[in-house]
Protein backbone atom coordinates (compact mmCIF):
# COMPACT_ATOMS: atom_id res chain seq x y z
CA UNK A 1 0.00 0.00 0.00
CA UNK A 2 1.56 3.26 -0.84
CA UNK A 3 0.95 6.37 0.86
CA UNK A 4 -2.37 7.60 -0.31
CA UNK A 5 -4.03 4.31 -0.36
CA UNK A 6 -3.11 3.66 3.68
CA UNK A 7 -4.39 7.99 4.16
CA UNK A 8 -7.50 7.19 2.03
CA UNK A 9 -8.06 3.51 4.23
CA UNK A 10 -7.26 5.60 7.44
CA UNK A 11 -9.79 8.45 6.52
CA UNK A 12 -12.65 5.67 5.55
CA UNK A 13 -12.13 3.76 8.63
CA UNK A 14 -12.51 6.61 11.03
CA UNK A 15 -15.77 7.65 8.97
CA UNK A 16 -17.46 3.83 9.34
CA UNK A 17 -16.18 4.41 13.02
CA UNK A 18 -17.74 7.46 13.57
CA UNK A 19 -20.80 5.85 12.16
CA UNK A 20 -20.80 3.19 14.59
CA UNK A 21 -21.54 2.34 18.01
CA UNK A 22 -19.66 2.29 21.28
CA UNK A 23 -18.06 -0.61 22.36
CA UNK A 24 -20.49 -0.69 25.49
CA UNK A 25 -23.15 -2.41 25.57
CA UNK A 26 -23.55 -2.93 21.73
CA UNK A 27 -20.18 -4.67 21.58
CA UNK A 28 -20.30 -5.73 25.51
CA UNK A 29 -23.67 -8.21 25.20
CA UNK A 30 -22.15 -9.82 21.65
CA UNK A 31 -18.90 -10.86 23.71
CA UNK A 32 -20.68 -11.58 26.68
CA UNK A 33 -23.24 -14.21 24.64
CA UNK A 34 -20.11 -15.51 23.28
CA UNK A 35 -18.54 -16.21 26.99
CA UNK A 36 -21.35 -18.05 28.13
CA UNK A 37 -21.76 -19.85 24.88
CA UNK A 38 -17.74 -20.61 25.01
CA UNK A 39 -18.41 -21.77 29.07
CA UNK A 40 -21.21 -23.90 28.63
CA UNK A 41 -19.94 -26.03 25.23
CA UNK A 42 -16.65 -26.86 27.53
CA UNK A 43 -19.10 -27.90 30.79
CA UNK A 44 -21.17 -30.01 28.38
CA UNK A 45 -18.24 -31.83 26.67
CA UNK A 46 -16.80 -32.25 30.17
CA UNK A 47 -19.17 -33.72 31.43
CA UNK A 48 -20.34 -36.16 28.42
CA UNK A 49 -16.96 -36.45 27.37
CA UNK A 50 -15.32 -36.73 30.86
CA UNK A 51 -11.29 -36.71 31.40
CA UNK A 52 -10.28 -40.60 30.62
CA UNK A 53 -6.83 -41.20 32.10
CA UNK A 54 -5.29 -44.48 30.23
CA UNK A 55 -2.53 -46.80 31.64
CA UNK A 56 0.53 -45.50 33.34
CA UNK A 57 3.37 -44.65 30.89
CA UNK A 58 5.25 -47.51 30.39
CA UNK A 59 8.75 -47.02 28.62
CA UNK A 60 9.11 -50.87 28.42
CA UNK A 61 5.94 -51.71 27.03
CA UNK A 62 5.40 -52.09 23.05
CA UNK A 63 2.04 -52.40 22.51
CA UNK A 64 1.55 -48.90 22.24
CA UNK A 65 0.82 -46.73 18.76
CA UNK A 66 1.69 -42.90 19.60
CA UNK A 67 -1.18 -41.03 18.69
CA UNK A 68 -1.09 -37.22 19.41
CA UNK A 69 -4.10 -34.94 20.05
CA UNK A 70 -6.64 -34.39 17.26
CA UNK A 71 -5.35 -31.33 16.81
CA UNK A 72 -1.95 -31.90 15.45
CA UNK A 73 -3.39 -35.04 13.20
CA UNK A 74 -2.65 -32.33 9.67
CA UNK A 75 1.41 -32.49 10.89
CA UNK A 76 1.33 -36.32 11.60
CA UNK A 77 -0.78 -37.34 8.50
CA UNK A 78 1.84 -34.72 6.67
CA UNK A 79 4.36 -37.64 7.96
CA UNK A 80 2.67 -39.76 6.27
CA UNK A 81 2.12 -38.12 3.09
CA UNK A 82 5.85 -37.50 2.27
CA UNK A 83 7.16 -41.20 1.55
CA UNK A 84 10.81 -41.14 0.57
CA UNK A 85 12.96 -40.73 4.03
CA UNK A 86 15.22 -38.59 3.30
CA UNK A 87 12.41 -35.72 2.72
CA UNK A 88 10.63 -36.60 5.89
CA UNK A 89 12.44 -34.19 7.70
CA UNK A 90 11.12 -31.90 5.37
CA UNK A 91 7.55 -32.82 6.38
CA UNK A 92 8.29 -33.07 9.90
CA UNK A 93 10.33 -29.55 10.11
CA UNK A 94 10.36 -28.19 7.15
CA UNK A 95 7.44 -27.79 6.05
CA UNK A 96 5.64 -26.71 9.36
CA UNK A 97 8.60 -24.10 9.65
CA UNK A 98 7.56 -22.65 6.52
CA UNK A 99 4.47 -22.50 7.14
CA UNK A 100 5.03 -20.44 10.33
CA UNK A 101 6.98 -18.10 8.23
CA UNK A 102 4.31 -17.51 5.43
CA UNK A 103 1.90 -16.74 7.90
CA UNK A 104 4.19 -14.24 9.87
CA UNK A 105 5.07 -12.47 6.73
CA UNK A 106 1.60 -12.90 5.27
CA UNK A 107 0.98 -8.41 5.44
CA UNK A 108 4.30 -8.25 3.73
CA UNK A 109 3.22 -10.58 1.18
CA UNK A 110 -0.29 -9.61 0.28
CA UNK A 111 0.12 -6.00 -0.39
CA UNK A 112 -3.23 -5.60 -2.04
CA UNK A 113 -4.96 -2.93 -0.43
CA UNK A 114 -8.03 -4.81 -1.20
CA UNK A 115 -9.84 -6.31 2.09
CA UNK A 116 -13.03 -7.76 0.46
CA UNK A 117 -12.46 -11.60 -0.23
CA UNK A 118 -14.70 -11.73 -3.23
CA UNK A 119 -12.67 -8.82 -4.59
CA UNK A 120 -9.10 -10.06 -3.82
CA UNK A 121 -10.09 -13.61 -5.07
CA UNK A 122 -6.19 -15.26 -4.92
CA UNK A 123 -5.69 -14.48 -1.14
CA UNK A 124 -9.34 -15.89 -0.43
CA UNK A 125 -8.86 -19.30 -2.79
CA UNK A 126 -5.60 -19.44 -1.21
CA UNK A 127 -6.86 -19.56 2.46
CA UNK A 128 -10.17 -21.75 1.18
CA UNK A 129 -7.35 -24.15 -0.17
CA UNK A 130 -4.83 -24.05 3.08
CA UNK A 131 -8.67 -24.61 5.63
CA UNK A 132 -9.45 -27.29 2.83
CA UNK A 133 -6.09 -29.37 3.33
CA UNK A 134 -5.79 -28.97 7.07
CA UNK A 135 -9.52 -30.13 7.47
CA UNK A 136 -8.47 -33.38 4.92
CA UNK A 137 -5.43 -33.98 6.72
CA UNK A 138 -6.68 -33.85 10.25
CA UNK A 139 -9.52 -36.00 9.01
CA UNK A 140 -7.20 -38.88 7.65
CA UNK A 141 -5.65 -38.54 10.94
CA UNK A 142 -8.76 -39.51 12.58
CA UNK A 143 -10.19 -42.45 10.38
CA UNK A 144 -6.58 -43.74 10.14
CA UNK A 145 -6.72 -46.63 12.70
CA UNK A 146 -4.16 -48.27 14.32
CA UNK A 147 -3.39 -51.75 12.93
CA UNK A 148 -1.97 -54.38 15.30
CA UNK A 149 -1.95 -57.59 13.12
CA UNK A 150 0.29 -58.72 10.25
CA UNK A 151 -1.42 -60.71 7.83
CA UNK A 152 2.12 -61.95 6.05
CA UNK A 153 3.09 -65.47 5.99
CA UNK A 154 6.13 -66.22 8.01
CA UNK A 155 8.15 -69.45 9.70
CA UNK A 156 6.80 -70.80 12.75
CA UNK A 157 9.57 -69.62 14.12
CA UNK A 158 9.64 -66.13 13.14
CA UNK A 159 5.57 -65.95 14.81
CA UNK A 160 6.73 -64.59 18.11
CA UNK A 161 8.92 -62.05 16.91
CA UNK A 162 5.70 -61.22 14.42
CA UNK A 163 3.16 -60.76 17.08
CA UNK A 164 5.98 -58.82 19.22
CA UNK A 165 6.35 -56.43 15.33
CA UNK A 166 2.58 -56.05 14.89
CA UNK A 167 1.96 -54.85 18.71
CA UNK A 168 4.84 -52.40 19.11
CA UNK A 169 3.22 -49.79 16.87
CA UNK A 170 5.37 -50.18 14.05
CA UNK A 171 2.97 -50.32 11.64
CA UNK A 172 2.05 -46.68 12.79
CA UNK A 173 5.42 -45.94 10.49
CA UNK A 174 5.73 -48.86 8.10
CA UNK A 175 4.02 -51.00 6.02
CA UNK A 176 4.98 -54.48 6.61
CA UNK A 177 2.79 -56.98 3.85
CA UNK A 178 -0.57 -55.48 3.51
CA UNK A 179 -0.64 -54.29 6.61
CA UNK A 180 0.16 -50.87 8.26
CA UNK A 181 0.93 -47.38 7.13
CA UNK A 182 3.29 -46.54 4.14
CA UNK A 183 5.04 -43.87 5.94
CA UNK A 184 6.63 -41.55 7.15
CA UNK A 185 8.97 -44.65 7.80
CA UNK A 186 9.77 -47.18 4.97
CA UNK A 187 7.99 -50.49 3.85
CA UNK A 188 9.61 -53.08 5.70
CA UNK A 189 8.20 -56.19 3.80
CA UNK A 190 11.98 -57.07 2.52
CA UNK A 191 13.83 -55.23 5.54
CA UNK A 192 16.15 -57.89 5.26
CA UNK A 193 17.15 -57.63 2.07
CA UNK A 194 18.72 -53.96 2.41
CA UNK A 195 19.85 -54.59 6.22
CA UNK A 196 21.55 -57.40 7.96
CA UNK A 197 20.60 -57.88 11.20
CA UNK A 198 22.86 -56.25 13.46
CA UNK A 199 21.95 -53.13 11.30
CA UNK A 200 18.53 -53.82 12.40
CA UNK A 201 19.10 -54.16 15.73
CA UNK A 202 21.22 -50.89 15.56
CA UNK A 203 18.42 -48.75 14.02
CA UNK A 204 15.75 -50.36 16.89
CA UNK A 205 18.30 -49.05 19.59
CA UNK A 206 19.44 -45.94 17.91
CA UNK A 207 16.87 -45.14 15.35
CA UNK A 208 16.76 -41.61 13.46
CA UNK A 209 13.95 -39.71 14.29
CA UNK A 210 11.16 -39.89 14.73
CA UNK A 211 11.38 -43.48 14.97
CA UNK A 212 11.26 -44.28 18.74
CA UNK A 213 14.26 -45.89 20.78
CA UNK A 214 13.29 -49.65 21.80
CA UNK A 215 15.98 -49.35 24.11
CA UNK A 216 13.90 -50.23 26.96
CA UNK A 217 12.58 -53.44 25.03
CA UNK A 218 15.17 -54.85 25.21
CA UNK A 219 16.73 -53.60 28.64
CA UNK A 220 13.36 -55.20 30.04
CA UNK A 221 12.15 -57.99 27.95
CA UNK A 222 15.62 -59.22 26.27
CA UNK A 223 13.54 -62.23 24.66
CA UNK A 224 11.21 -60.13 23.22
CA UNK A 225 13.06 -57.81 21.53
CA UNK A 226 15.68 -60.41 20.17
CA UNK A 227 11.96 -61.92 18.50
CA UNK A 228 11.38 -58.83 16.99
CA UNK A 229 15.00 -58.81 15.37
CA UNK A 230 14.70 -62.34 14.34
CA UNK A 231 11.21 -61.46 12.74
CA UNK A 232 12.26 -58.59 10.85
CA UNK A 233 15.72 -60.31 9.54
CA UNK A 234 13.33 -63.02 8.04
CA UNK A 235 11.85 -60.54 6.03
CA UNK A 236 12.92 -60.55 2.36
CA UNK A 237 11.20 -60.92 -0.99
CA UNK A 238 9.31 -64.22 -1.23
CA UNK A 239 9.01 -65.72 -4.86
CA UNK B 1 5.81 17.78 38.49
CA UNK B 2 4.72 17.68 34.92
CA UNK B 3 5.42 14.23 34.40
CA UNK B 4 3.33 12.93 37.03
CA UNK B 5 -0.04 11.97 36.07
CA UNK B 6 -3.21 13.73 38.09
CA UNK B 7 -3.77 11.40 40.80
CA UNK B 8 -0.24 11.26 42.16
CA UNK B 9 0.22 15.15 41.95
CA UNK B 10 0.28 16.61 45.48
CA UNK B 11 -3.19 18.07 46.69
CA UNK B 12 -3.78 21.86 45.87
CA UNK B 13 -3.57 22.56 49.77
CA UNK B 14 0.50 22.54 49.15
CA UNK B 15 1.25 24.31 46.32
CA UNK B 16 -1.72 26.98 47.68
CA UNK B 17 0.19 27.29 51.31
CA UNK B 18 3.70 27.46 50.43
CA UNK B 19 3.55 30.55 48.62
CA UNK B 20 1.36 32.04 51.36
CA UNK B 21 3.94 31.39 54.00
CA UNK B 22 6.70 33.02 52.00
CA UNK B 23 5.00 35.77 50.70
CA UNK B 24 1.80 37.07 52.45
CA UNK B 25 2.86 35.86 55.72
CA UNK B 26 0.14 33.56 57.79
CA UNK B 27 -2.92 34.60 59.08
CA UNK B 28 -5.34 32.43 56.58
CA UNK B 29 -6.06 30.10 58.84
CA UNK B 30 -9.60 29.23 56.64
CA UNK B 31 -10.62 26.51 54.95
CA UNK B 32 -7.68 24.82 53.17
CA UNK B 33 -9.45 25.14 49.40
CA UNK B 34 -10.30 28.31 49.77
CA UNK B 35 -6.81 29.36 50.57
CA UNK B 36 -5.66 27.49 47.60
CA UNK B 37 -7.62 29.55 45.30
CA UNK B 38 -6.73 32.91 47.08
CA UNK B 39 -3.46 33.02 47.11
CA UNK B 40 -3.06 31.62 42.85
CA UNK B 41 -0.87 28.38 42.53
CA UNK B 42 1.24 29.18 39.12
CA UNK B 43 -0.47 28.32 36.18
CA UNK B 44 0.61 25.18 34.66
CA UNK B 45 -0.89 23.66 38.41
CA UNK B 46 -4.50 26.05 37.73
CA UNK B 47 -4.95 24.96 34.20
CA UNK B 48 -5.49 21.21 35.49
CA UNK B 49 -8.59 19.72 37.37
CA UNK B 50 -6.52 18.44 40.56
CA UNK B 51 -9.37 20.30 42.46
CA UNK B 52 -12.11 17.84 41.02
CA UNK B 53 -10.00 14.57 41.72
CA UNK B 54 -9.29 15.24 45.29
CA UNK B 55 -13.04 16.75 45.93
CA UNK B 56 -14.73 13.46 44.30
CA UNK B 57 -12.09 11.21 46.68
CA UNK B 58 -12.87 9.07 49.56
CA UNK B 59 -16.35 8.76 48.22
CA UNK B 60 -16.26 4.76 48.75
CA UNK B 61 -13.80 2.32 47.63
CA UNK B 62 -14.18 3.21 43.71
CA UNK B 63 -13.19 6.89 44.53
CA UNK B 64 -10.07 5.66 46.42
CA UNK B 65 -9.03 3.29 44.27
CA UNK B 66 -9.36 5.94 41.49
CA UNK B 67 -7.76 8.92 43.08
CA UNK B 68 -4.66 6.74 42.91
CA UNK B 69 -4.66 4.71 40.08
CA UNK B 70 -6.19 7.20 37.42
CA UNK B 71 -8.49 4.05 36.16
CA UNK B 72 -11.81 5.91 35.12
CA UNK B 73 -10.70 7.92 32.28
CA UNK B 74 -9.15 4.60 30.67
CA UNK B 75 -11.90 2.12 32.01
CA UNK B 76 -14.01 4.78 30.35
CA UNK B 77 -11.77 5.29 27.14
CA UNK B 78 -12.15 1.52 26.95
CA UNK B 79 -15.71 0.96 27.01
CA UNK B 80 -16.98 3.66 25.77
CA UNK B 81 -14.67 3.59 22.55
CA UNK B 82 -16.80 3.27 19.12
CA UNK B 83 -17.02 0.14 16.74
CA UNK B 84 -17.19 0.89 13.35
CA UNK B 85 -20.51 0.15 11.70
CA UNK B 86 -21.40 -2.95 10.63
CA UNK B 87 -19.87 -5.37 13.42
CA UNK B 88 -20.96 -8.89 13.34
CA UNK B 89 -20.31 -12.20 15.10
CA UNK B 90 -17.48 -13.12 13.67
CA UNK B 91 -15.77 -10.50 15.41
CA UNK B 92 -16.68 -11.88 18.77
CA UNK B 93 -14.36 -15.13 17.98
CA UNK B 94 -11.27 -13.20 19.12
CA UNK B 95 -12.88 -12.48 23.22
CA UNK B 96 -13.95 -15.95 22.42
CA UNK B 97 -10.61 -17.55 22.37
CA UNK B 98 -9.46 -14.68 25.43
CA UNK B 99 -12.65 -16.48 27.68
CA UNK B 100 -11.60 -19.93 26.64
CA UNK B 101 -7.70 -19.10 27.67
CA UNK B 102 -9.62 -17.68 31.35
CA UNK B 103 -11.31 -21.06 31.32
CA UNK B 104 -7.92 -22.68 31.02
CA UNK B 105 -6.30 -20.94 33.41
CA UNK B 106 -8.84 -21.09 36.45
CA UNK B 107 -9.11 -24.89 35.81
CA UNK B 108 -5.22 -25.16 35.26
CA UNK B 109 -4.98 -23.54 38.81
CA UNK B 110 -7.23 -26.23 40.28
CA UNK B 111 -5.26 -29.15 39.01
CA UNK B 112 -1.98 -28.09 40.13
CA UNK B 113 -3.43 -27.82 43.67
CA UNK B 114 -3.33 -31.63 43.43
CA UNK B 115 -0.76 -32.25 40.41
CA UNK B 116 2.62 -33.75 41.59
CA UNK B 117 4.80 -33.74 38.77
CA UNK B 118 7.17 -35.78 39.85
CA UNK B 119 7.80 -38.79 37.50
CA UNK B 120 6.92 -41.26 40.19
CA UNK B 121 4.01 -39.46 41.53
CA UNK B 122 2.61 -37.79 38.31
CA UNK B 123 0.30 -40.28 37.16
CA UNK B 124 -0.67 -41.35 40.42
CA UNK B 125 -1.51 -37.59 41.21
CA UNK B 126 -3.63 -37.64 37.86
CA UNK B 127 -5.26 -40.57 38.64
CA UNK B 128 -5.98 -39.39 42.32
CA UNK B 129 -7.42 -36.06 40.67
CA UNK B 130 -9.85 -38.13 38.09
CA UNK B 131 -11.18 -41.14 40.65
CA UNK B 132 -11.05 -39.10 44.01
CA UNK B 133 -11.31 -35.56 44.01
CA UNK B 134 -14.36 -34.07 44.82
CA UNK B 135 -15.50 -32.74 40.86
CA UNK B 136 -11.66 -33.80 40.02
CA UNK B 137 -12.63 -35.65 36.93
CA UNK B 138 -14.94 -32.54 35.65
CA UNK B 139 -12.35 -29.92 36.23
CA UNK B 140 -9.95 -31.98 34.23
CA UNK B 141 -12.60 -32.61 31.83
CA UNK B 142 -12.98 -29.11 31.43
CA UNK B 143 -9.24 -28.22 31.09
CA UNK B 144 -8.78 -31.32 28.43
CA UNK B 145 -11.78 -29.96 26.15
CA UNK B 146 -10.96 -26.46 26.65
CA UNK B 147 -8.21 -26.63 25.39
CA UNK B 148 -9.99 -27.93 21.99
CA UNK B 149 -12.23 -25.55 22.68
CA UNK B 150 -9.66 -22.75 22.47
CA UNK B 151 -7.53 -24.35 19.54
CA UNK B 152 -11.10 -24.27 17.19
CA UNK B 153 -11.79 -20.66 18.28
CA UNK B 154 -8.23 -19.43 17.70
CA UNK B 155 -8.26 -21.18 13.86
CA UNK B 156 -11.74 -19.70 13.70
CA UNK B 157 -10.81 -15.95 14.97
CA UNK B 158 -7.63 -16.32 12.71
CA UNK B 159 -9.65 -17.83 9.79
CA UNK B 160 -11.80 -13.93 10.79
CA UNK B 161 -8.70 -11.88 10.15
CA UNK B 162 -7.69 -13.41 6.65
CA UNK B 163 -10.82 -13.11 5.41
CA UNK B 164 -11.32 -9.58 6.18
CA UNK B 165 -8.09 -8.63 5.10
CA UNK B 166 -7.68 -7.51 8.64
CA UNK B 167 -3.81 -8.49 8.87
CA UNK B 168 -3.16 -5.49 6.48
CA UNK B 169 -2.08 -1.76 7.30
CA UNK B 170 -2.60 -0.63 9.88
CA UNK B 171 -2.56 -4.00 11.72
CA UNK B 172 0.26 -5.91 10.44
CA UNK B 173 1.66 -5.68 13.82
CA UNK B 174 -1.37 -7.47 15.24
CA UNK B 175 -1.41 -10.44 13.03
CA UNK B 176 2.55 -10.86 13.58
CA UNK B 177 1.87 -10.89 17.64
CA UNK B 178 -1.35 -13.13 16.68
CA UNK B 179 0.64 -15.90 14.83
CA UNK B 180 2.69 -16.13 17.65
CA UNK B 181 -0.17 -16.44 20.03
CA UNK B 182 -1.65 -19.63 17.93
CA UNK B 183 1.74 -20.78 18.17
CA UNK B 184 2.42 -20.74 21.89
CA UNK B 185 -0.93 -22.14 22.28
CA UNK B 186 -0.11 -25.05 20.15
CA UNK B 187 3.04 -25.37 22.19
CA UNK B 188 0.28 -25.45 25.27
CA UNK B 189 -1.51 -27.88 23.94
CA UNK B 190 1.99 -30.20 23.08
CA UNK B 191 3.58 -29.62 26.92
CA UNK B 192 0.14 -30.31 27.99
CA UNK B 193 -0.28 -33.22 26.48
CA UNK B 194 2.27 -35.24 28.78
CA UNK B 195 1.21 -34.10 32.06
CA UNK B 196 -1.04 -36.90 32.74
CA UNK B 197 1.74 -39.44 31.80
CA UNK B 198 -0.19 -42.12 30.87
CA UNK B 199 0.63 -44.30 27.79
CA UNK B 200 -1.36 -41.80 25.38
CA UNK B 201 0.72 -38.87 26.65
CA UNK B 202 3.95 -40.55 27.09
CA UNK B 203 4.63 -42.70 23.50
CA UNK B 204 3.06 -39.01 21.53
CA UNK B 205 5.25 -36.84 23.36
CA UNK B 206 8.26 -39.32 22.92
CA UNK B 207 7.53 -39.02 19.25
CA UNK B 208 7.02 -35.05 19.21
CA UNK B 209 10.26 -34.74 21.20
CA UNK B 210 11.95 -36.81 18.71
CA UNK B 211 10.75 -35.17 15.90
CA UNK B 212 11.67 -31.81 17.05
CA UNK B 213 15.18 -32.89 17.56
CA UNK B 214 15.80 -34.21 14.01
CA UNK B 215 15.36 -30.63 12.81
CA UNK B 216 18.03 -28.90 11.42
CA UNK B 217 20.74 -26.92 13.22
CA UNK B 218 18.41 -25.93 16.28
CA UNK B 219 16.35 -28.78 16.09
CA UNK B 220 19.31 -31.02 18.59
CA UNK B 221 19.03 -28.65 21.32
CA UNK B 222 15.42 -27.92 20.82
CA UNK B 223 15.09 -31.55 21.16
CA UNK B 224 17.61 -31.53 24.29
CA UNK B 225 16.07 -28.80 25.88
CA UNK B 226 12.77 -30.62 26.09
CA UNK B 227 13.91 -33.64 26.99
CA UNK B 228 16.17 -32.60 29.85
CA UNK B 229 19.21 -34.40 28.04
CA UNK B 230 20.02 -36.55 26.00
CA UNK B 231 17.62 -39.22 27.12
CA UNK B 232 13.31 -39.15 27.93
CA UNK B 233 13.73 -38.94 31.16
CA UNK B 234 12.78 -37.55 34.79
CA UNK B 235 13.66 -34.67 33.76
CA UNK B 236 11.74 -34.35 30.63
CA UNK B 237 7.94 -34.50 33.07
CA UNK B 238 9.26 -31.42 35.10
CA UNK B 239 10.38 -29.32 32.35
CA UNK B 240 7.08 -29.65 30.43
CA UNK B 241 5.31 -29.29 33.66
CA UNK B 242 7.27 -25.47 34.07
CA UNK B 243 6.82 -24.59 30.12
CA UNK B 244 3.03 -25.65 30.66
CA UNK B 245 2.24 -24.02 34.09
CA UNK B 246 4.99 -20.83 34.10
CA UNK B 247 6.64 -19.44 30.84
CA UNK B 248 4.23 -20.18 28.13
CA UNK B 249 0.96 -19.18 29.90
CA UNK B 250 2.52 -15.98 31.23
CA UNK B 251 3.80 -15.59 27.25
CA UNK B 252 0.42 -15.78 26.36
CA UNK B 253 -1.34 -13.53 29.14
CA UNK B 254 1.54 -11.09 27.80
CA UNK B 255 1.15 -11.06 24.80
CA UNK B 256 -3.18 -11.45 24.49
CA UNK B 257 -1.96 -7.85 26.55
CA UNK B 258 -0.17 -6.46 23.63
CA UNK B 259 -2.52 -7.90 21.09
CA UNK B 260 -5.79 -6.16 23.10
CA UNK B 261 -4.23 -2.65 23.36
CA UNK B 262 -3.63 -2.86 19.57
CA UNK B 263 -6.80 -3.58 18.78
CA UNK B 264 -8.27 -0.54 20.96
CA UNK B 265 -5.41 1.98 19.53
CA UNK B 266 -6.15 0.81 16.00
CA UNK B 267 -9.97 -0.12 16.27
CA UNK B 268 -11.38 -3.51 14.86
CA UNK B 269 -12.13 -3.51 11.45
CA UNK B 270 -15.64 -3.01 9.84
CA UNK B 271 -16.47 -5.88 7.67
CA UNK B 272 -14.76 -4.93 4.15
CA UNK B 273 -17.81 -5.02 2.35
CA UNK B 274 -19.11 -2.17 4.03
CA UNK B 275 -18.55 1.57 2.78
CA UNK B 276 -18.99 4.21 4.91
CA UNK B 277 -22.18 6.65 3.67
CA UNK B 278 -21.39 10.12 3.24
CA UNK B 279 -18.41 8.86 0.84
CA UNK B 280 -19.93 6.19 -1.24
CA UNK B 281 -19.79 8.25 -4.64
CA UNK B 282 -16.37 9.50 -3.84
CA UNK B 283 -14.44 6.93 -3.14
CA UNK B 284 -15.75 4.72 -6.02
CA UNK B 285 -14.30 7.75 -8.06
CA UNK B 286 -10.81 7.90 -6.67
CA UNK B 287 -10.58 4.37 -7.00
C1 LIG C 1 6.93 -42.81 14.78
C2 LIG C 1 7.11 -43.58 13.61
C3 LIG C 1 7.89 -44.90 13.68
C4 LIG C 1 7.65 -45.99 14.49
C5 LIG C 1 6.58 -46.14 15.57
C6 LIG C 1 8.60 -47.01 14.10
N1 LIG C 1 9.41 -46.53 13.12
FE1 LIG C 1 10.94 -47.54 12.21
N2 LIG C 1 11.40 -45.87 11.15
C7 LIG C 1 10.67 -44.71 11.12
C8 LIG C 1 11.26 -43.81 10.15
C9 LIG C 1 10.77 -42.40 9.82
C10 LIG C 1 12.39 -44.47 9.63
C11 LIG C 1 13.36 -43.92 8.60
C12 LIG C 1 14.51 -43.28 9.34
C13 LIG C 1 15.64 -42.94 8.42
O1 LIG C 1 15.39 -42.49 7.33
O2 LIG C 1 16.78 -43.14 8.83
C14 LIG C 1 12.43 -45.75 10.26
C15 LIG C 1 13.41 -46.71 9.98
C16 LIG C 1 13.34 -48.02 10.40
C17 LIG C 1 14.23 -49.07 9.99
C18 LIG C 1 15.38 -48.90 9.02
C19 LIG C 1 14.80 -49.04 7.64
C20 LIG C 1 15.79 -48.77 6.53
O3 LIG C 1 15.44 -49.09 5.39
O4 LIG C 1 16.85 -48.21 6.81
C21 LIG C 1 13.84 -50.22 10.62
C22 LIG C 1 14.46 -51.62 10.52
C23 LIG C 1 12.69 -49.88 11.44
N3 LIG C 1 12.41 -48.55 11.28
C24 LIG C 1 12.01 -50.78 12.22
C25 LIG C 1 10.97 -50.44 13.07
C26 LIG C 1 10.34 -51.36 13.96
C27 LIG C 1 10.67 -52.85 14.07
C28 LIG C 1 9.41 -50.66 14.67
C29 LIG C 1 8.49 -51.18 15.78
C30 LIG C 1 9.12 -51.85 16.87
C31 LIG C 1 9.46 -49.30 14.21
N4 LIG C 1 10.42 -49.18 13.24
C32 LIG C 1 8.66 -48.27 14.69
C33 LIG C 1 9.54 -44.41 11.88
C34 LIG C 1 9.00 -45.25 12.83
C1 LIG D 1 -4.68 -16.36 22.39
C2 LIG D 1 -5.21 -16.11 21.26
C3 LIG D 1 -5.89 -14.82 20.78
C4 LIG D 1 -6.69 -13.96 21.49
C5 LIG D 1 -7.11 -14.06 22.94
C6 LIG D 1 -7.10 -12.93 20.57
C7 LIG D 1 -7.95 -11.87 20.89
C8 LIG D 1 -8.38 -10.91 20.01
C9 LIG D 1 -9.46 -9.99 20.24
C10 LIG D 1 -10.33 -9.94 21.49
C11 LIG D 1 -9.56 -9.21 19.13
C12 LIG D 1 -10.64 -8.14 18.89
C13 LIG D 1 -11.44 -8.44 17.65
C14 LIG D 1 -12.12 -9.76 17.62
O1 LIG D 1 -12.58 -10.23 18.68
O2 LIG D 1 -12.18 -10.37 16.53
C15 LIG D 1 -8.51 -9.58 18.22
C16 LIG D 1 -8.24 -9.00 17.00
C17 LIG D 1 -7.29 -9.42 16.08
N1 LIG D 1 -6.58 -10.62 16.15
FE1 LIG D 1 -6.54 -11.84 17.73
N2 LIG D 1 -6.51 -13.14 19.35
C18 LIG D 1 -5.77 -14.31 19.43
C19 LIG D 1 -5.05 -14.90 18.41
C20 LIG D 1 -4.88 -14.37 17.13
C21 LIG D 1 -4.29 -15.05 16.01
C22 LIG D 1 -3.80 -16.49 16.02
C23 LIG D 1 -4.30 -14.15 14.95
C24 LIG D 1 -3.80 -14.37 13.54
C25 LIG D 1 -2.68 -14.87 13.23
C26 LIG D 1 -4.87 -12.93 15.43
C27 LIG D 1 -5.00 -11.77 14.67
C28 LIG D 1 -5.78 -10.70 15.02
C29 LIG D 1 -5.94 -9.49 14.22
C30 LIG D 1 -5.23 -9.17 12.88
C31 LIG D 1 -6.87 -8.69 14.90
C32 LIG D 1 -7.41 -7.32 14.45
C33 LIG D 1 -8.71 -7.63 13.81
C34 LIG D 1 -9.51 -6.41 13.43
O3 LIG D 1 -9.11 -5.30 13.78
O4 LIG D 1 -10.52 -6.65 12.76
N3 LIG D 1 -5.24 -13.09 16.75
N4 LIG D 1 -7.81 -10.65 18.78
Amino acid sequence: MNRQEKEQYLREYSLLKNQGKSFFPYAVIKDSFMAVLVMAVIIFMALLLGAELGPKADPTTTDFVPRPEWYFFFLFELLRVVKPPELVVMATVGIPTICMVLLILLPFIDRNPERNPLKRPIATLAGITTIGAMAYLTLLGALAGTPTVIELETKPQFEAGRDVAAQSGCLACHQIGENGNSGPGPNLTDIAERLPRQAIERTLLNPTSPMPSYQALKDEQPEKFDDLVGYLGSLRETE
Amino acid sequence: MKMLPPALRPRPKKPGIKPAKNGNGSGNGAAVDENGKKSKPPLKERAKPVVDGAAEAGVGTIGWVDERSGLTPFLRGFMYRKVPKGINWFQTLGAATMFAFAAQAVTGVFLAMYYDPNPTEAYESAARITNELFLGEFVRGMHRWGASVMIVLIFLHMGRTFFYGAYKYPRELNWIIGVVLLILTMVMGLTGYLLPFDQRSFWATEVAVALTGSGPMIGPYLGDFLRGGAEFGPATLTRFYALHMLLVPGLIAALIGAHLYLVVKLGITAPPWLKAEKRRELSEEEI
